[in-house]
């Protein structure tokens, strides 16, 4: 029944009996929808595997996002620097295949909590961080990402510069699926089970301290949350989050290298989790949404605002990207997802 | 001669909380004004409002110009020198930093220069402290410093809040009596805000005693100082 | 021998270049609280500008002055425009503000000048004299604009009337307000001061690093180092931190190779150079985040 406030002063979802048996039914059709696209789609050949794999990275980008959605927008840590836990995660998963031939699958739980223990390390010294000193690391960590990945007594795992090569698994059970639309149903899952578990996990204690330390960490503290424990925790999860992504994203592209991994991806997620909205678990499924189009449609885009406009130079995406990141703190702070809620509420003239 | 100040149903905001709830007053030209009453009534608010440092609604006159609403420096530099609470000194610069910046918008290097050496006739202690950190100063030579920084304005009105605070009863006895001497000599009107009721009737011609936000009396000073009812129940003593 | 008195020399030159990134973010910081994330992309893209002066037959040290204005400009402008109206929004909004002005600017100077990489000729003088083992004319010559720029910034803050009135702004925004200064035009200045330094240091810089959208991303993150190693509120400490963490990353690549050398065992050098700035960063902040010559301030409930 908890109604909670963001940092933004908007106001979360409320949750009375209607209107979650509505939402909840509303979701489930959408979901078996999704799951069921490969057998509507692929048999007909309506939908193509191409398809499949933009769709799966759009999930796959989903959880990066909501990875970050948890720490900045529930927990008001800001992180510039998620790049390195997607890293963690792709490269975990490259090794484990590669080098010690692991099926894929069990290489997400070792994924998960070796960025598990990635980020509580990181935030621990970040605990005394706030605001633009913490950005200001995590920046710092994303810059560095690169060329911590190259470091010559990695190379044995890294391969260094060259990266490495993996290949996609088979569906098993030699079901019809093509890999494209067996990737595609596997990522469907593993997004539903962490969005599940990341709603429990908000809507529970942890959540509310969580929330709580965000909003004002200093009276938190004296209310005996454990400011420090939760706020390391939390950076935990979220690193453990966008480092599954990082290992499904290895696992589909079958190629990870220190490049990959410049601070343009750090920013990328954080453009996604600032458009979808910075505080809600749907924003990150827009947020993720948005990276991938514009991964794929950025170039077509521009060249025909470029075009329309009448410009002697070719604009760039993220010069695009850039204008509309602050026309966005400007207009819909709280992202898409925030800006929809808001007119729904008008809508229903709360 | 028209009023130097005239304020009329002023109201104060701090964010959603109203603090002031439609103060009227007007003060003449020339002599010393204080706003008296306990704490929470309004008074630095007062003083506030009228450099727009808060939100307000309602109607301040400045010698005859509508200045309600309008920008905090652009108010100063129409010649409204206010001494605010804590002193407000540049820590970091010295003492003769702190009188330049406050020179900083005046023009006429003479009337500056004329100035500055009647601060140092009022306030002699200064000149002997011009290069030091104005942070290492006492209370008291940091509330010269806050008086003299108003000065070099050259300012037609004066807006003191709680000059006495913190300080030692001899120094306070001692600033109060430059105080007269800079009113009477440099033509300095004062409004003051003081916390100490007794001391403030002594200097002032004039009191106004504050309530939640209202005016709930006002009078010659001498007449307050008097009246023993009017001390008991507004005043405390 | 030789070769630390080199390392020492050429880290005194790249510190120049720091000293410059560093104070740029100070001044910023101390008058805004922000930290300027899009600091490096602003230089890299005046640095362009620069070069483009210099095809169409503009000497060096015409462009460089007005390459410095024309940025001043454009920081007076971003800060009145564009961070004003968001003085009270949360960090993150501002935060966010300044990666799409870091993005704007890192993909328009790609768009307009291409990302190619292109050379920046020196405008120093290619001469042999006594030192030349040890540090060549455009090392020097960083280091001598560099103080000179130096010199100048502190006569104008310590000297003039304005440069008093901007101290005063920064450090009490209130008693300067009651002192009739217009504190909002002077973070503007505050701003356009610290983008004319950037176009400085990104210019003078371009001939060793050569130019590329991509050249200030890692002298920012030495900036960034540089400022917190000093002290992130004050100027005289930013300068200070920018040539201590240049010659520090020198030393450390050097003693590095000196161990490898003597020992073969690889533990860092000129790669790792990213890193260390990493380490500086977060020890700096995690340990005295005041630095050397900075005061933290209290935080009021």
């Amino acid at each position: 029944m908890a109604s909670t406030t963001t940092a933004n002063g908007v106001a979360e979802k409320k949750r009375n009996g209607l209107l979650a048996i509505a939402q909840a039914r509303w979701l489930w059709i959408v979901l078996a929808v999704l799951a069921l696209l490969p057998i509507i789609g692929g048999k007909t050949g309506l939908i193509s595997n191409y398809t499949f794999l933009q769709l799966s990275l759009m999930i796959v980008y989903s959880i990066a996002v909501l990875g970050l959605i948890l720490l900045t927008g529930f927990n008001g840590q800001i992180s510039l620097g998620h790049g390195a836990f997607f890293a963690v995660g792709a490269y975990t998963a490259a090794i484990l295949i590669d080098r010690f031939n692991w099926p894929f699958w069990t290489t997400l739980p070792l994924a998960a909590i070796t960025c598990f223990i990635a980020g509580y390390l990181f935030g621990l010294p970040a605990l005394r961080l706030e605001g633009h000193y913490l950005a200001l690391a995590t920046f710092a960590l994303a810059v560095a990402v690169p060329q911590i990945l190259k470091y010559r007594h990695f190379e044995t795992f890294t391969n260094g510069v060259q990266g490495i090569n993996i290949f996609k698994a088979d569906p098993p059970f030699g079901l019809p699926l093509s890999g494209d639309q067996w990737m595609y149903l596997v990522v469907l899952a593993i997004a539903i089970l962490m969005f599940w578990i990341a709603r429990n996990l908000l809507d529970s204690r942890t959540g509310r301290a969580m929330r709580a330390i965000r909003d004002h960490s200093m009276a938190a503290g004296t209310m005996g949350i454990n400011v420090a424990h939760y706020k390391a925790v939390t950076f935990g999860i979220s690193a453990l989050y966008t480092g599954i992504a990082g290992a499904l994203h290895a696992v589909i592209f079958e190629f990870v290298a220190p490049d990959s991994f410049r601070f343009e991806l750090s920013i990328a997620i954080l453009v996604g989790a600032v458009v979808g909205g910075i505080a809600s678990l749907p924003g990150a499924v827009i947020g993720g949404v948005f990276v991938q189009v514009i991964e794929k449609y950025a170039d077509a885009l521009t060249k025909k605002i470029t075009a329309a406009v009448h410009l002697p130079i070719d604009l760039e995406p993220w010069t695009i990207y850039g204008i509309a990141l602050i026309v966005l703190m400007y207009t819909m702070p709280m992202g898409i997802a925030g800006g929809a809620y808001l007119l729904w509420r008008r809508l229903k003239g709360s | 001669m028209g009023a130097v100040l005239e304020v009329q149903g002023l109201k104060a905001f701090y964010g959603q909380t109203q603090a002031l709830h439609g103060v009227s007053f007007a003060l003449e030209p020339g002599g010393i004004t204080t706003l008296l009453g306990a704490n929470g009534a309004g008074k630095t608010t007062t003083l506030r409002s009228i450099c727009s440092m808060v939100r307000t609604e309602g109607s301040i006159r400045f010698d005859g110009t509508d200045i309600a609403g309008r920008p905090t420096e652009d108010i100063v530099r129409l010649g409204v020198g206010h001494v605010p609470e804590g002193r407000g000194t540049f820590t970091d610069l010295s003492v003769e930093e702190n009188l330049r910046v406050a020179a900083y918008t005046r023009t006429d290097k003479g009337a500056t220069r004329r100035d500055l050496d009647m601060v140092f006739e009022y306030f002699p202690i200064l000149k002997q402290r011009l290069t030091q950190q104005a942070g290492t100063l006492s209370g008291g030579e940091q509330q010269m410093l806050a008086i003299s920084r108003a000065l070099m304005l050259g300012p037609r009105l004066m807006l003191l809040d709680e000059p006495s605070f913190g300080l030692a009863p001899l120094i306070v006895q001692e600033i109060f009596r430059i105080m007269r001497r800079i009113n009477a000599e440099a033509k300095v009107s004062m409004l003051l805000v003081e916390q100490n009721a007794a001391l403030a009737l002594e200097l002032a011609d004039h009191a106004y005693v504050l309530e939640t936000g209202r005016v709930v009396m006002s009078g010659k000073s001498s007449v307050v100082k008097s009246d023993e009812a009017i001390r008991k129940s507004y005043l405390g003593y | 021998m030789e070769q630390l008195v080199q390392q020492i020399a050429s880290g005194l030159a790249n510190g120049a270049i720091y000293a410059c990134l560093a104070l740029a973010l100070v001044m910023i910081f101390v008058s805004t609280d922000h930290i300027n994330f899009a600091q490096g992309e602003m230089a890299m893209f005046s640095a362009y500008l620069a070069w483009q002066l210099l095809q169409w037959g503009v000497n060096f040290w015409i462009a460089l002055p007005l390459v410095a204005f024309g940025s001043f400009l454009v920081g007076v402008g971003i800060e009145r425009v564009i961070l004003r109206p968001l003085h009270s929004a949360p960090v993150l909004s501002i935060v966010v503000v300044f990666i799409g002005l870091l993005t704007i600017f890192h993909s328009l100077a790609g768009a307009i000048w291409s990302h190619t990489i292109k050379d920046f000729p020196s405008p120093f003088p290619r001469v042999t004299f006594a030192g030349s083992g040890y540090i060549g004319p455009h090392q020097i010559g960083m280091i001598v604009v560099t103080i000179m720029l130096l010199l100048a910034l502190f006569a104008f803050f310590r000297f003039t009337p304005l440069g008093l009135a901007m101290r005063a702004a920064a450090q009490n925004p209130a008693s300067a307000r009651l002192a009739g200064v217009r504190v909002d035009w002077m973070l503007a200045l505050g701003w356009g001061l610290a983008a004319a330094i950037g176009a400085v240091a990104g210019t003078i810089v371009a001939p060793v690093v050569y130019l590329e959208p991509n050249m200030m991303a890692s002298i920012l993150l030495y900036g960034f180092a540089s400022a917190l190693v000093g002290g992130i509120s004050s100027p005289g400490g930013a300068v200070a931190g920018g040539f201590i963490v240049g010659v520090l990353e020198n030393l450390i690549a050097y003693f590095g190779n000196l161990l490898e050398k003597a020992s073969g065992v690889y533990l860092i050098g000129n790669g790792e150079k990213l890193s260390v700035a990493l380490i500086i960063v977060i020890t700096v902040l995690t340990l005295r985040p005041a630095g050397l010559f900075g005061h933290v301030s209290v935080k009021r409930v």
